[in-house]
């Protein structure tokens, strides 16, 4: 498909406004203006609807593929809370405010919403307080880890390490480094961290460490008891990545367990939908003895019921966002809390847990599973066995995925299994839908040992075949103009 | 139960094959110590319930009044199309572009997005976007600190406060020095500017238009810090680039900017754009996903994530930025925006904000006592006018009678408590410009 930039066609009328009376020659200095036009296209409505219809066919997504993409809990995305998100009484509002003095009285109704999914989050979670204002997952991450380098220095200790087990995502240890922490790697034991290991590791240096529980192999970290009082023996905080929240609603609350900060996805478990990359929505909640060094401005409530934001908390860490993080999305995933309540979202986790044990045991004959028991909400197969025995890889297998309508499991992710393919089913997927998903699975891997020539070839359905990655990076083409 | 489509026979079906005695079973490894201590949460509300909740909220936010607030997040007219398009569920249920093959529309989409900036900004790079305009700032500096193996930033006083505070939080545990330049009644000093580079500098920081609506030709700036071997980074309105010199023109290695104005709502704070634009010589500093334009095996063009071994996945702890995801859904209504408008729309756009700002000075430093405050400087869309009383209660005042006059300067200005900031959109009447203009006069 031609790029939007090919279609344009000089003259022709978008959606302009009126032309104004004076240009912009009429009212700045010659000097301050631009010499060379910016040379955005000219394109007719229908052009531009029609370009983007034509692009949006080009792309799958969860409302018309089933997407068991591991690690990004794809689940389905409810239509109502795009009505709330898109209510104007909520898109009309200017950020700045209630910084106008008595103007917070203008967006009450704002407010309520944040002081509502702070206080829903934080009971959720077993945690004193809650931020919204991270704007992604990984955003998250680096607010936490900001606010356990802010306890530390405030307490004098002198803390310079943050342990990250060998399954985390990439996200943790860079998260780790970007706050100004050296990171230590954790090697794994059978598919969870080991104490023995961590003792290695553990001393007075260490600030921190972060998990994610269950883990990115879909397992439970069964030592996690063990592991708290280890940490606490040396005043290290325990950091718990929500990635993987979806698993564990209503079943172990992370404050209770001894998580002192934690980031929740809300595009993940609050089913707010992923937009092909984001926007995503990423809150901390925090133990109480950090609620100090949270973000600022934090919202109140008043006696008399009113609302406020309030910015006096001077060992805070400080602003990560603009201003209260994406309300937009905020919106969707408290609209999704209430709708589900505590029964709802306790539900939603069990049949994500059922539906996940069940596509396992529907796919572990003809699929290596590493670690082969009762896993959580994911679980990682690999193609290991189909690797050597007819050089049929996880990547052929995700590519063949493709050609039947299916999105890929997440590939090569955890690292520390070869050939992995990880898979999340989510709890919205039906059962005719699971068993079709293995139907087909299981008749591709029989199709590819017998021929695995349809493999490689493979996707052969869609717009495009495989891509060559290595000439894009050689090229650098990033724009039409390069 | 909603969303879950599971049966009583589903379940026991699943159950059986699972091997498993009951859902309760599947959840055994966690141990009785580590079960909720409460979970408090409320009953599951029936759809119509939860909107008609939603609706009374959003009911209690003012959203009537005429307001001339912007502060860098401005109110502008998204064309119907905008919500039409970027409601296709293709685009908005899909997650990042993992398996190219499957996922062209947004690849390209992203890569049109990356043409339409860096033809904004004049520079030749740019990346998918990140959070906001703030963390564009941020990591576009955190670019020039690694890129120069220097770590002093020299910053205008002018650039927007709200980002000059994240830019102090993001950088506490760094071991940075931030240099900050105070500003002339509103004006960068460039002479101050200048004279603050020298060997340790990373990068010169610079706002355009500036926090106060100023404009600035920044195009000697730029060629001292060449010669001092150091970055310079500008913030920009993407709107008013239609006809603002460009950071390209002006020599600026990376340019920046909160895409929000480019048909994204206020919605109080988010999901908002950060735009990131550079020169070939930081391509490779860039934080977070790009894309490029490649073929595939029977030589048809397509487009892949690229350069990805700069990023947390392949490189963790080693990666440019922890950033994993970008804000694609709002860098795709971002593209759908400039290709609605078209070079002619937007610059229209750009003009009608420019002459209805200056008609609003004009109507209201015609009132006894309200002075521009940086004089004949010359502004876009915005600018500050001092008041003969405190900010805040004109706002007060106003605002209670349905008209938000501004910005209060006081909130990140010491001495400036009397200064109010004005902005105009396409979408500011000249009539509501005469009854702010007429209530200011009553009242002062």
């Amino acid at each position: 498909m031609n790029t939007v930039f090919k279609k344009s066609a000089a003259g022709r009328e978008g959606v302009w406004p009126k032309k104004p009376e004076k240009c912009a020659a009429d009212l700045l200095p010659a000097g301050l203006l631009r010499g060379k036009s910016a040379g955005l296209p000219s394109l007719s409505e229908l052009d531009v609807t029609r370009h983007f219809t034509g692009l949006s066919k080009r792309n799958y997504g969860v409302d018309g593929n089933f997407y068991p993409l591991g690690s990004c809990t794809m689940k389905y995305n409810p239509k109502f809370a795009e009505t709330v998100a898109a209510m104007p009484g909520f898109t009309r509002l200017h950020p700045v405010l209630p910084q106008l003095g008595g103007a917070g009285r203008m967006c009450q109704g704002a407010l309520e919403v944040m002081y509502e999914t702070e206080r829903l989050l934080s009971e959720l979670c077993g945690m004193k307080a809650f931020t919204l204002h991270p704007m992604a997952g990984a955003h998250g991450e680096l607010t936490g880890v900001m606010i356990i380098a802010a306890y530390h220095k405030d307490k004098g200790n002198k803390k310079t390490k943050i342990i990250c087990p060998d399954s985390a995502h990439g996200t943790n240890p860079a998260s780790a480094a970007i706050a100004g922490f050296e990171v230590v790697n954790l090697p794994s034991k059978d598919g969870i961290v080991d104490p023995d290991e961590l003792a290695k590791v553990l001393d007075d240096s260490v600030a921190g460490m972060m998990m994610t529980c269950p883990n990115t192999l879909g397992l439970f970290e069964t030592n996690l008891p063990k592991i708290v009082e280890m940490l606490r023996s040396v005043d290290a905080l325990l950091y718990y990545d929500g990635a993987n929240l979806n698993a564990i609603m209503g079943k172990m609350r992370v404050g209770d367990a001894g998580f002192d900060v934690v980031h929740l996805n809300l595009h993940k478990t609050f089913a707010t939908p992923h937009g092909g990359g984001g926007p995503g929505s990423g809150p901390v909640g925090v133990s109480e003895r950090l609620v100090p060094y949270l973000p600022v401005s934090r919202v109140e409530k008043l006696e008399d019921g009113q609302f406020f934001l309030n910015y006096d908390f001077p060992k805070s860490i400080g602003y990560v966002a603009p201003f209260y993080g994406n309300f937009g999305v905020v919106l969707k995933a408290y609209a999704y809390i209430l709708r589900l309540g505590g029964q709802g979202l306790t539900r939603a986790t069990e049949n994500a847990v059922l539906a996940a044990n069940y596509l396992r045991k529907r796919l572990d004959t003809v699929l290596e599973v590493p670690y082969d028991r009762v896993c959580m909400h994911e679980f990682v197969a690999s193609a290991c066995r189909q690797a050597s025995s007819c050089h049929v890889r996880a990547l052929d297998i995700a590519k063949m995925l493709l050609d039947k309508g299916y999105h890929a499991p997440t590939i090569y992710f955890p690292l520390i299994v070869k050939e992995a393919l990880m898979f999340e089913p989510t709890e919205t997927e039906s059962l005719d839908t699971l068993d079709q998903f293995a139907d087909d699975l299981i008749a591709i891997l029989a199709a590819a040992e017998k021929d695995p020539s349809l493999a490689t070839a493979s996707p052969l359905t869609l717009p495009v075949t495989r891509l060559d990655e290595t000439r894009a990076a050689r090229n650098m083409e990033l724009t039409d103009d390069l | 139960m909603p969303y879950v489509p599971h049966t009583p026979e589903d379940v026991r079906r699943m159950l059986d094959v699972i091997g498993a005695p009951s859902v309760a079973s599947l959840f055994d490894e966690i141990p009785a110590s580590l079960r909720p201590k409460s979970f408090d949460l409320p009953e599951g509300k029936s759809e119509m319930d939860v909107l008609a909740h939603m609706e009374s909220l959003a009911g209690k936010n003012a959203c009537g009044q005429v307001s001339f607030l912007g502060a860098g997040f401005y109110d502008h007219h998204i064309p119907a199309a905008v919500d039409a398009l970027s409601m296709r569920s293709e685009f908005y249920t899909a997650y990042t572009p993992y398996q190219p093959e499957a996922s062209q529309g947004t690849l390209q989409a992203i890569f049109e997005y990356q043409t339409a900036v860096t033809r904004l900004t004049g520079l030749a790079y740019a990346n998918a976007s990140v959070y906001d305009g703030g963390s564009a700032l941020f990591e576009g500096a955190m670019m020039a600190v690694r890129h120069t193996g220097r770590r002093k930033l020299v910053v205008c006083e002018a650039v927007s406060p709200i980002y000059r505070v994240m830019l102090g939080s993001y950088t506490a545990n760094l071991h940075l020095e931030l240099v900050s330049i105070p500003h002339k009644d509103g004006c960068c000093d460039l002479a101050a500017l200048t004279a603050a580079l020298d060997a340790d500098t990373a990068a010169v920081i610079v706002q355009n238009p500036n926090f106060f609506g100023n404009l600035h030709d920044f195009t000697a700036l730029f060629a001292a810090a060449r010669a001092a071997g150091v970055v310079s980074l500008i913030s920009v309105y993407p709107v008013l680039q239609s006809v603002l010199k460009s950071p390209g023109e002006m020599g600026a290695d990376v340019a920046v900017a909160e895409g929000q104005s480019l048909g994204l709502p206020l919605s109080f704070g988010g999901p908002y754009l950060g735009i990131m634009t550079c020169n070939k010589e930081l391509v490779r500093q860039m934080p977070g996903r790009m894309v490029g334009r490649t073929v595939d095996t029977q030589g048809r063009t397509g487009y892949v994530l690229t350069l990805q071994a700069r990023e947390q996945h392949i490189r963790r702890q080693k990666a440019t930025s922890n950033i994993c995801s970008n804000q694609a859904l709002c860098a795709l209504r971002a593209l759908m925006h400039l290709c609605l408008l078209g070079q002619e729309g937007l610059t229209r756009t750009a003009e009608i904000c420019i002459e209805r700002a200056h008609y609003a000075a004009e109507r209201l430093t015609a009132i006894p006592g309200v002075k521009l405050m940086s004089g004949g400087a010359p502004f876009g869309n915005e600018f500050a006018v001092t008041l003969p009383v405190n900010a805040y209660q004109v706002i007060d005042k106003l605002s209670a009678r349905g008209v938000v006059p501004g910005f209060p300067l006081g909130r990140y200005y010491e001495g400036r408590e009397n200064a109010l900031l004005v902005a105009c959109t396409e979408k500011t009447s000249t009539e509501a410009i005469g009854i702010f203009a007429e209530m200011l006069r009553g009242m002062l």
